[in-house]
């Protein structure tokens, strides 16, 4: 059997993938899928955890963190479709109104 | 000091009396009517005015018939009305004191009152604020009444101001003229300044006597000690001369010709500018404890005296002669009042006769402005006497009153006060005597440029009599010029002398050295004047002159120019440098600071990109940051 810790590690390089995406990508569609990569990462971390201890409270919480991120999907791609509506971009640099 | 034990308690008021109190509230109600019930009483506003003055005349005059009847000791009577308020251990009640000196305030100032407000009917007929001027002129003559008929100082004070408000309102009537407004401004302001010598002077009086009633007022002060018998006078005095515009807070009078005439014969002969004389008089205790004081109050009088006689005999103006001679006289009486118990009655004397006169010829100067087309400048004027025959002969009357001319008026009442002076000190005495000179001087000048001479008229100008409602007051008051000096002038002092504690002198219709020398110097005076100004021509325009003498008249010895320089020009110069100090200090360092946070507010701002990769990045530099320390506290 594979050391369960390499789910661990495969989660880790998952996750930081995501968020050097959000850091560096500025189409928000793109950036808005690395944030599912990194949420997956973290269900990944938490069903392999689940797996070590052999309790299954890791796995019940993949399935919240899945719910949420269904939710996160419907309102996140609501305002990039009303943004693009307006501005004629999705990119997040441009979204800079709030600035003075 | 014996003389004080003679003045009788007064009896509290019963009958008549309790009537006394509507002399001032009549005027005082029908003024707050006519200027409440606006443009609905302009028909009859004046018509009630003026029956509200006579009202308080009648009254005035049934109280004194009923003094003159009444035996000596119940003349002088108390009318207590209600308590004011109390503070502590000082109760303050109103009341009036009808008393033999007040009584005689009263009298002249409704009397001539009411004839100034039957002049006005004419005098302001064509004007559309008529109702407005006259219910100033009746709150003018309820707040007089109040000064002279209140029992204490502290309801004096509120005619006292009462009589600033109004005079404010009536020489700035013509308020669309700048030159007037200014002038009821600086009348206004000119008598705060005697204000804050009254204040003072009711303060030190509750201080000392712990009341500011007359009665405790004069049994307290012989028992006073000097310097602060002194203090009190002095402040009486400062009051005093702002409202007889006595040297050196005399320059508002001059000015204060803007408002109608009517008003400068109310202010000026009758009423306003006789109040410091009254003050004096009424607080004769104070004076007599302190010589210091009343030697202020002679110096003061005999300076006004010469510097008021010295303005006349150079302004053009009708209004400005009349005012230079208002102060002069004015100064003769502050002069008696000064001189002590020998003096007092005939102040009063010499006041109530100038009451008279001058407002006749006030109200005469008025009569020609309005045959003029209110011009005022004398100039302008000569041979009026045939086109006004009514108006230049009751002129005349004041004007042989004025000059002391044998048995008129003045003859008698101004006599007594030089030869009073003669007798304090004959430095005082002599320039007294020179006074009496210059008056008959200018007097004299002002006749001869106003009626006679050839015609000087401007173009478009048709001298004509004034209607009757005006001509029968002058006529009234010219016989009042003729006779109440030979009337009063043996009575007057027995009749004061409860009130006022002066000594009876025997004074006889016979001249005395004193008597035949001001005869002679008044006689110089219009010999000379005529020299001067009835013989040649009158140059339409004043002449230049280099002469000091006559410059200074001509600019009201510089008053207000000395005025400027003492007072403005310091009080502008602080006022600048405090505007200054506001704008280039504290606003300058609560500006600055405020410009220091913005500053800084803008630069941190920097910091808001604006992007929100940024903020990505900064919110896991912070996760990993707390990351960090977590897991190394855990280790360690």
């Amino acid at each position: 059997m594979m050391n369960p810790e390499n789910y661990l590690i495969l989660s880790a390089l998952l996750f930081a993938i995501g968020a050097v995406g959000v850091l560096v990508r500025r189409n928000a569609l793109v950036a808005f899928m690395c944030v599912e990569l990194m949420l997956n990462a973290c269900n990944l971390a938490f069903v392999a955890g689940s797996h070590i201890t052999g309790v299954l409270d890791g796995q019940v919480v993949a399935f919240f963190v899945m719910v949420v991120a269904a939710a996160e999907v419907v309102v996140g791609l609501a305002i990039i479709v009303s943004i693009y509506k307006t501005r004629r971009s999705t990119s997040v640099d441009d979204a800079n109104l709030l600035k003075l | 000091m014996i003389l004080f034990e003679t003045i009788a308690e007064p009896v509290v008021a019963t009958g008549m009396f309790t009537w006394a109190w509507t002399m001032i509230a009549v005027p005082a109600v029908v003024a707050g009517v006519l200027l409440l019930a606006g443009k609905l009483s302009d028909a009859w506003g004046h018509l009630l005015a003026t029956a509200a003055v006579l009202w308080s005349f009648a009254i005035a005059v049934c109280l004194f018939g009923h003094q003159l009847f009444a035996d000596a000791g119940s003349r002088a009577v108390v009318a207590p009305l209600y308590s004011w308020f109390s503070v502590g251990e000082w109760s303050f009640e109103v009341g009036l004191l009808v008393d033999q000196l007040s009584i005689l305030f009263a009298m002249l100032i409704t009397g001539v009152g009411s004839l100034i407000h039957i002049y006005s009917i004419g005098y302001m007929a064509h004007d559309e604020r008529r109702r407005r001027f006259f219910a100033y002129l009746n709150l003018f003559i309820a707040a007089m009444l109040l000064l002279v008929l209140a029992n204490n100082y502290l309801v004096l004070f509120v005619g006292w101001e009462g009589v600033g408000l109004a005079s404010f309102l009536l020489i700035s009537f013509w308020q669309h003229k700048p030159s007037a407004a200014a002038a009821g401004t600086k009348a206004f302001v000119m008598n705060r300044v005697g204000d804050l010598g009254m204040l003072a002077a009711i303060a030190s009086m509750l201080a000392m006597f712990g009341s500011s009633s007359f009665t405790d007022v004069n049994a307290g002060a012989h028992g006073l000690a000097p310097q602060w018998a002194t203090m009190i006078g002095l402040f009486l005095l400062l009051a005093a001369c702002g409202k007889s515009a006595q040297v050196p807070l005399q320059a508002w009078l001059l000015d204060a010709m803007e408002g109608p005439t009517p008003v400068s014969a109310l202010i000026h002969a009758a009423t306003m500018v006789t109040a410091g004389v009254y003050l004096v008089v009424r607080s004769h205790a104070v004076f007599e404890t302190s010589p210091a004081a009343q030697l202020a109050v002679v110096v003061v009088a005999t300076v006004t005296l010469l510097a008021g006689a010295w303005i006349g005999t150079s302004q053009d103006d009708i209004k400005k002669v009349l005012a230079g001679s208002t102060m002069s006289q004015i100064g003769y009486m502050m002069l008696a009042a000064g001189i002590g118990p020998a003096g007092y009655a005939f102040a009063i004397f010499h006041l109530l006769t100038h009451g008279f006169f001058k407002a006749n010829m006030f109200l005469g100067a008025g009569s020609v402005m309005h045959g003029m087309n209110d011009d005022v400048n004398m100039r302008h004027y000569g041979a009026l006497s045939t086109a006004m025959k009514w108006t230049f002969g009751t002129f005349a009357m004041g004007y042989l009153a004025i000059i002391g001319f044998p048995l008129f008026a003045g003859y008698f009442s101004k006599d007594h006060i030089i030869e009073a002076a003669f007798a304090q000190n004959t430095f005082i005495g002599i320039c007294a005597l020179i006074g009496a000179g210059i008056t008959a001087f200018y007097m004299t000048r002002l006749m001869l440029m106003t009626f006679f001479g050839e015609k000087r008229w401007q173009p478009g100008v048709h001298p004509h009599e004034s209607p009757r409602v005006m001509t029968i007051p002058l006529v009234i008051l010219a016989v009042a010029s003729v006779v109440s000096g030979l009337v009063m002038n043996n009575w007057i002092q027995e009749w004061l002398e409860p009130a006022v504690g002066n000594h009876a002198h025997e004074v006889s219709l016979v001249p005395t050295p004193v008597g035949m020398a001001t005869m002679g110097i008044v006689a110089a005076g219009v010999v000379i004047s005529y020299l001067v100004f009835g013989r040649g021509s009158i140059p339409v325009k004043a002449p230049a002159t280099n002469n000091p003498i006559t410059l200074a008249g001509r600019n009201v010895l510089f008053g207000d120019q000395v005025n400027d320089a003492l007072f403005v020009t310091p009080a502008t110069a602080v006022a600048a440098a405090v505007d200054a100090t506001d704008a280039r200090g504290i606003d300058k360092a609560a500006d600055s600071s405020a410009d220091a946070f913005a500053g800084l507010s803008t630069q941190v701002r920097r910091l808001e990109t604006g992007y929100v990769r940024s903020y990505a990045l900064t919110m896991l530099g912070g996760v990993l940051f707390v990351g960090v320390v977590l897991i190394l506290s855990q280790l360690g």
